[in-house]
């Protein structure tokens, strides 16, 4: 039989194949600097590395982060659930699907950033109205890929949970919900990284109160270019980890699909 | 007063409605399957040979005449009546004792005589050693011994067994088919085996039924009495062949 089980994103040498680029780009980065370019606009990189642990302003990168953090946490939280709880019904009843389907594409034609003038009128530039949008952004992804995973369980895994009599929820537990999940964790997956994203563009955008956003257009602003670079490092890392640890616990849940996918 | 794991077919007919017009797949069928016989069905694809299980096991509801198990018209599924499909249908996110469990799922055994039925079963296919394993991790002769296994843990009456080795290699075919044999045996059920490979009818059933298409009907019906173990070389076991190879073709 065979051994343990493989994982989607196999960790070691491949992580280290794809710290070549960004350490390229670090080393180009050192040597422009020695010379070429405007010190205004280009700092150097070891200034730069010091920014978040000495810099008076710098410093405020990590109740920023941490203030992020917390503002996607939430929003992804309510908007993904939203998601998944309607991507279910309309997965799962047809009355559903004609009664919301319309209604959902046609409003997720508006693109994610024309929603804030709308927002920040109901709900004002502070919280609420971030937390909004941050989880107007994980709906969206989680919906359709929740629904489109219920709609393609093959009818034959349907027949069998009919000859078996399975009850209508055993047929949700064992059969639909395992079945569509590989599409759903795609949906949360997307749904994380959009919430990150909508996360910086909402503090970018309504400027009120703490955040990596915030501190990214605060310095830009003050012309520190070596905060903007730090700012914009912290997104990437971020965004990155996220997507690197759901991936590991996906991976996991969805074994047994086996490897070579 | 019936005996359980008989099967009534009386007058059986199927009619779809194809682009607003009746189309007749199964015609008069007329058929009784003894408690514990081994029956095979063959016929060209289109002989209605498919539906017809497909109405045994209750997946296709609206049929004209009846059809009685222990007397009783079937309408909808049903746990006294397993079935094997051409492809294994395990889900594939359930390892292999999860796939033959869930046969148990709808029913209220307790729990660790579920487990013993389940254990029993895989021991029964011999699949042994592989209850931990997901379906991608199996042969295909093996996915479908775990699909007998759970078409069997419920101790159906009647076992519907629908081309089950038909996507097989022959080696592996020939193999399974004594396997069959040898649980047909052990577990004393009835079964009903749909199929194209003559061969295969030949070498398993107490009856062969040879279905014509357009509409599906039954052309004959042969009771093949070769003593088992049958010998496929034996000149008998060619002679009935042939015989049946013959009402197919005409």
């Amino acid at each position: 039989m065979p051994a343990a089980p493989p994982f989607l994103h196999a960790p070691g040498p491949r992580i280290r194949r794809g710290a070549v680029l960004p350490a390229a780009l670090l080393l180009a980065w050192a040597a422009a600097h020695s010379g070429l370019v405007n010190g205004h606009l280009l700092v150097p990189v070891e200034k730069v590395a010091l920014v978040p642990f000495l810099d008076p302003q710098g410093i405020h990168l990590w109740p920023g982060l941490a203030a992020s953090l917390a503002r996607m946490a939430a929003g992804f939280t309510i908007g993904a659930a939203a998601g998944l709880l309607l991507g279910l019904s309309m997965g799962l009843s047809r009355t559903a699907d004609r009664l919301f389907g319309p209604t959902l594409h046609a409003v997720r034609q508006i693109a994610l950033y024309a929603w804030i003038p709308l927002l920040t009128a109901w709900f004002g530039n502070g919280e609420p109205a971030k937390v909004v949008f941050i989880a107007l952004s994980a709906f969206f992804p989680m919906v359709l890929n929740t629904q489109e995973g219920l709609r393609t369980v093959p009818a034959a895994y349907r027949e069998v949970a009919r000859v078996l009599t399975l009850s209508r929820w055993q047929l949700l537990r064992r059969v639909l919900l395992p079945g569509a999940m590989p599409s759903i964790a795609i949906g949360v997956q997307l749904a994380l990284i959009y919430a990150w994203l909508a996360t910086v563009g909402a503090e970018y955008a309504m400027g009120l109160g703490r955040g990596v956003g915030t501190l990214l257009s605060e310095g830009r602003e003050h012309f520190r270019m070596d905060i903007v670079i730090v700012g914009v490092l912290t997104l990437a890392l971020v965004g990155f980890a996220i997507n690197a640890a759901f991936g590991r616990i996906f991976a996991r849940a969805l074994r047994w699909r086996g490897p070579a996918r | 007063m019936t005996t359980p794991g008989s099967l009534d077919l009386r007058a059986v007919g199927k009619t779809y409605a194809v682009d607003g017009r009746p189309l007749t797949v199964l015609q008069d069928i007329d058929l009784r399957i003894e408690p514990g016989e081994f029956l095979a069905i063959v016929g060209a694809s289109g002989c209605g040979k498919s539906t017809l299980l497909r109405l045994i096991i209750g997946l296709d509801d609206g049929y004209d005449g009846d059809i009685l198990l222990d007397g009783h018209r079937i309408t909808g599924p049903g746990l006294e009546r397993g079935i094997v499909f051409q492809e294994h249908r395990l889900f594939p996110w359930l390892t292999v004792e999860e796939n033959v469990g869930i046969g148990l799922e709808a029913t209220s055994v307790p729990a660790a005589e579920k487990r013993r039925a389940i254990r029993e079963h895989i021991d029964l296919v011999g699949l042994s050693g592989f209850e931990k394993a997901y379906p991608y991790q199996l042969s295909g002769g093996m996915a479908q011994r775990a699909a007998i296994a759970r078409g069997l843990v419920n101790r159906p009456e009647i076992l519907l067994l629908d081309e089950p080795l038909g996507a097989l290699d022959s080696l592996t075919r020939v193999h399974l088919q004594d396997e069959l044999l040898r649980i047909w045996t052990q577990e004393n059920v009835t079964m009903l085996l749909v199929t194209h490979d003559v061969e295969e009818a030949v070498y398993l059933a107490d009856r062969v039924v040879v279905m014509e298409p357009r509409p599906g009907r039954i052309r004959r019906i042969l009771p093949i009495d070769l003593p088992r173990p049958r010998n496929r070389a034996a000149p008998a076991f060619a002679a009935v062949k042939e015989t049946i190879i013959q009402e197919l073709r005409r």
